[in-house]
């Protein structure tokens, strides 16, 4: 490839963070330049969380320019709304179908977009939305935490790295009682965004 | 090669670099962005590291040591620097025998602080080299340059870097392996250079104005200032994270990249600005290269059109760079904001145990009645609240609106009794956090006893430093390594000062909370509460998440008020988030429900 530019998005504490790390050591085992740059601190406390990762022969900024990624993870819909604007035109859009309303919606001060909303505003910047279930089939397999290797596993099917570079990352990055499960995620993740339609 | 590459973040990348270079002696208190530099040094068993209990004791510890004979670095955040400036400006007088490195850490964007401040005043007021990494890469190689130089020149040395410097992670090779000077630690009476009296401390200035002269011609030889010659028309003059930027907004121009930024190496940036036809600076936050180049007497432009607020990134350069006729002004599209989607800005946990008497403050001072939203209102509150520096401070926010006041590090508590003494007749409170009151509460509280100020100072137990991601202080009696230590006991503190009524509550007691907040308010005399409950980052045991019984509730709204973001209410039904629940070890929800419409 000749570059790659993610944006992975979030919650404080959905383990975007840990996804990040795990494309972006891949990428360095595959002899690319890496850069990557996280919300930490204060916003994590439960706040609206992103991850810029760059991939290309040698990057300069650690920031991705808006307009220019070439994939954007959403853990949750509306934070993938959110961050669109750094989609660029024909990027992939990776959405976990799943809400988590912010307090102020909870107080009825604000109102979360609706299902339409959210593809709608996605689709001003790109017309290739996948809508995952990802929080579901993590607790179809019985650990809600998989959700993120589940969404790699969705993103390991647009980046050319080797799939066994993935697996290696995966495994360095988590304990030994939960690579199995995590691989597993990993796997039907990829299998899952082969038979999800383009919305 | 390639196993010598790792994808480490700057504070890695220093930490790693410093503990390569031989630094024996290592002292800190958390603070974003610099707290990873050394949690990541704390891993090596050869380096003594501590959480000092705030950075001015850190910078005074790091002295000692460079003192005698070791290398030695403090790390903090901007505004720790602040509270050490006394420390490290006797510092910068005495200079030292070990190699001292000082880490300041700025928070351009303010991600996680109280202000942008730009930290590379310190050293031009201190008169001490500064270094500022624009990757991982260049953090890792200074340390060893750093020491170096901070011996060979008897000078601390000051590292700044920013936010998306310390927590962006990028290719190292790592290269190196610990080398330790063979000398021993050894203290060389010295009066004349460690006794700064009047009659020592003014021959030694003379010392550091012949030393900065001798910087001053070092650096014009400093490697890591680097020109890349593109064409003419356009220098760039750079450092840090706004290189990287500016290197992608500009790929054909000329740079000149600082990496030792004071003193500035005047005759580089001559022959530089007399092969461009256009010379600019690209720099975050003050005109600090700016305006010293212009003291020189060379025309440059750079705040013209590059903001001074806020963090750069790649578009601000760009925008900024059309409109100053830099770039074509048709070349890029321009992108749609997403509109009018809802915030989400960071809260309290759910299960956090400052929720309790936040929820008691808010209802006893009727702050649901504020207009938290705008951070302003025309109602006057009942209680006034002082408030300080941790995830407390995020109480501010609505439904608690509990936090009338923050500035810095400690600042609630004395603030409290000058609010007093203006006459107000408001009850008044000071809310601080456990590890915060041992960095700079102590005397505040002291000042309290002894001028007999009457106020409510609240102390929240959460055994961490929370905000940071959770270290240890010296109320935790852990130390820095996990080890067991003489713990610092909050009570013993307050008793020891003098402090007459102190109570200690527990966190998730709803109905304590609100009978010792009333004792306390009704006392004419200073007295604490310690509300003493876990972290809930730290809670392990997160068993039986509470539910709302559909059937029972009747969608009064009142345990939305807690703030907790586990209890959600989606199309107007009230339900509790069972992933985000912490269950039985908070539960305050099912106390407060009058309906009992809540449950495991």
């Amino acid at each position: 490839m000749k570059k790659m530019d993610l944006m992975i998005t979030g919650v404080g504490g959905q383990g975007v963070v840990l996804a990040s790390d795990i494309i972006g050591e891949s990428a360095l085992s595959a002899g690319y330049d890496v850069k990557k740059t996280d919300t930490i601190g204060m916003a994590q406390r439960g706040g609206s969380v992103v991850s810029h990762l760059r991939i290309a022969a040698k990057v300069w900024s650690p920031l991705v320019k808006e307009g220019e990624a070439d994939l954007l993870l959403g853990f949750e819909k509306l934070e993938a709304a959110r961050w669109s604007p750094f989609l660029r035109p024909g990027g992939v859009a990776i959405v976990n179908n799943y809400e988590q309303p912010p307090l102020s919606v909870s107080l009825g001060k604000e109102r979360y977009p609706g299902q339409k909303e959210i593809t709608d505003i996605l689709s001003k910047f790109t017309d290739r939305i996948y809508i995952i279930d990802a929080t579901r089939r993590a607790q179809e397999l019985g650990n809600i935490r998989t959700v993120n290797m589940f969404l790699l596993g969705c993103v390991s099917v647009f980046v050319p790295l080797k799939v066994s570079l993935w697996k290696d990352g995966i495994s360095q990055r988590l304990p030994a009682d939960l690579r199995k499960i995590n691989l597993t995620a990993f796997d039907l993740g990829r299998k899952e965004i082969k038979n999800v339609n383009i919305r | 090669m390639t196993n010598n590459l790792k994808l480490l973040s700057g504070n890695e990348s220093i930490a790693l670099g410093a503990y390569h270079a031989g630094v024996r002696v290592a002292a800190a208190y958390p603070g974003t962005p610099s707290t990873e530099i050394l949690e990541s040094l704390a891993r090596f068993d050869d380096v003594y590291t501590e959480w000092s209990t705030n950075e001015k004791v850190a910078m005074e510890v790091v002295t000692g040591a460079a003192y005698c004979g070791v290398r030695a670095m403090a790390s903090m955040k901007h505004v720790g620097l602040n509270v050490a400036s006394d420390a490290f400006m006797a510092v910068a007088l005495t200079g030292v025998i070990g190699g001292m490195v000082v880490i300041s850490a700025d928070d351009p964007g303010i991600h996680s602080s109280q202000n942008e401040q730009d930290n590379r005043y310190y050293a031009r007021l201190a008169k001490v080299p500064m270094l500022e990494p624009a990757d991982s890469q260049e953090a890792y190689d200074l340390m060893a340059c750093a020491f170096d130089m901070s011996e060979k020149f008897d000078t601390p040395v000051l590292i700044r870097t920013t936010t998306r410097i310390s927590h962006s992670k990028s290719v190292v090779n790592v290269n190196g392996k610990r080398e330790l000077p063979d000398r021993q630690p050894r203290f060389q009476y010295n009066a004349r250079k460690y006794v700064m009296l009047p009659a020592y401390a003014l021959p030694r200035h003379a010392v550091i104005e012949e030393r900065f002269a001798r910087l001053q011609e070092y650096v014009e030889t400093f490697p890591f200032n680097q020109i890349t010659w593109g064409k003419y028309n356009l220098g760039i003059v750079s450092s840090g994270v706004a290189y990287q930027y500016a290197r992608e907004i500009f790929p054909d121009a000329s740079f000149l990249k600082l990496t030792m930024t004071w003193p500035l190496p005047c005759d580089i940036i001559r022959q530089f600005a007399a092969k461009v036809r256009q010379l600019i600076v690209i720099e975050e936050l003050d005109p600090f290269l700016q305006e010293n180049i212009q003291a020189m007497g060379l025309k440059v432009r750079g705040k013209e059109f590059i903001p001074r607020v806020g963090e750069l990134n790649p578009r601000i350069i760009e925008e900024g760079s059309r409109q100053a006729g830099l770039l074509p002004k048709t070349a890029s599209r321009t992108v749609q904001p997403a509109p009018g989607l809802p915030h989400r800005p960071p809260l309290l946990c759910p299960g956090c145990p400052h929720t309790g008497m936040f929820f008691t403050l808010s209802t006893a001072g009727q702050r649901y009645k504020l207009d938290g939203a705008r951070g302003e209102s025309e109602k006057e509150p009942k209680i006034i609240m002082a408030g300080d520096i941790g995830c407390y401070t995020l109480g501010v926010f609505p439904p608690l609106n509990v936090m009338d006041t923050e500035g810095c590090m400690g600042s609630g508590i004395s603030q409290a009794q000058g609010m007093k003494r203006a006459g107000v007749k408001n009850k008044v409170v000071a809310i601080i956090g456990d590890s915060t009151f041992m960095h700079a509460g102590i005397p505040g509280l002291i000042n309290a006893v002894y001028n007999e100020s009457p106020i409510t100072i609240i102390i929240l137990d959460n055994g961490t430093t929370a905000m940071t991601g959770g270290q240890e202080h010296p109320g935790t009696g852990i130390s820095l390594r996990g080890m067991q230590t003489q713990q610092v006991a909050l009570e013993n503190v307050a008793r020891g000062i003098g402090v007459k009524h102190i109570q200690v509550i527990d966190a998730f007691d709803l109905k304590a909370l609100q009978a010792g907040l009333k004792d306390s308010l009704d006392r004419l005399e200073v007295s604490v509460i310690i509300v003493r409950g876990p972290c809930a980052v730290r809670v392990r045991r997160r068993a039986n998440p509470r539910a709302v019984n559909a059937e029972k509730c009747n969608q009064c709204g009142l345990c939305l008020r807690l703030g907790c973001p586990a209890i959600q209410s989606i199309d107007g039904h009230l339900s509790i988030d069972k992933v985000l629940c912490i269950g039985d070890a908070c539960a305050l929800c099912e106390h407060l429900c009058p309906r009992k419409a809540i449950a495991p």
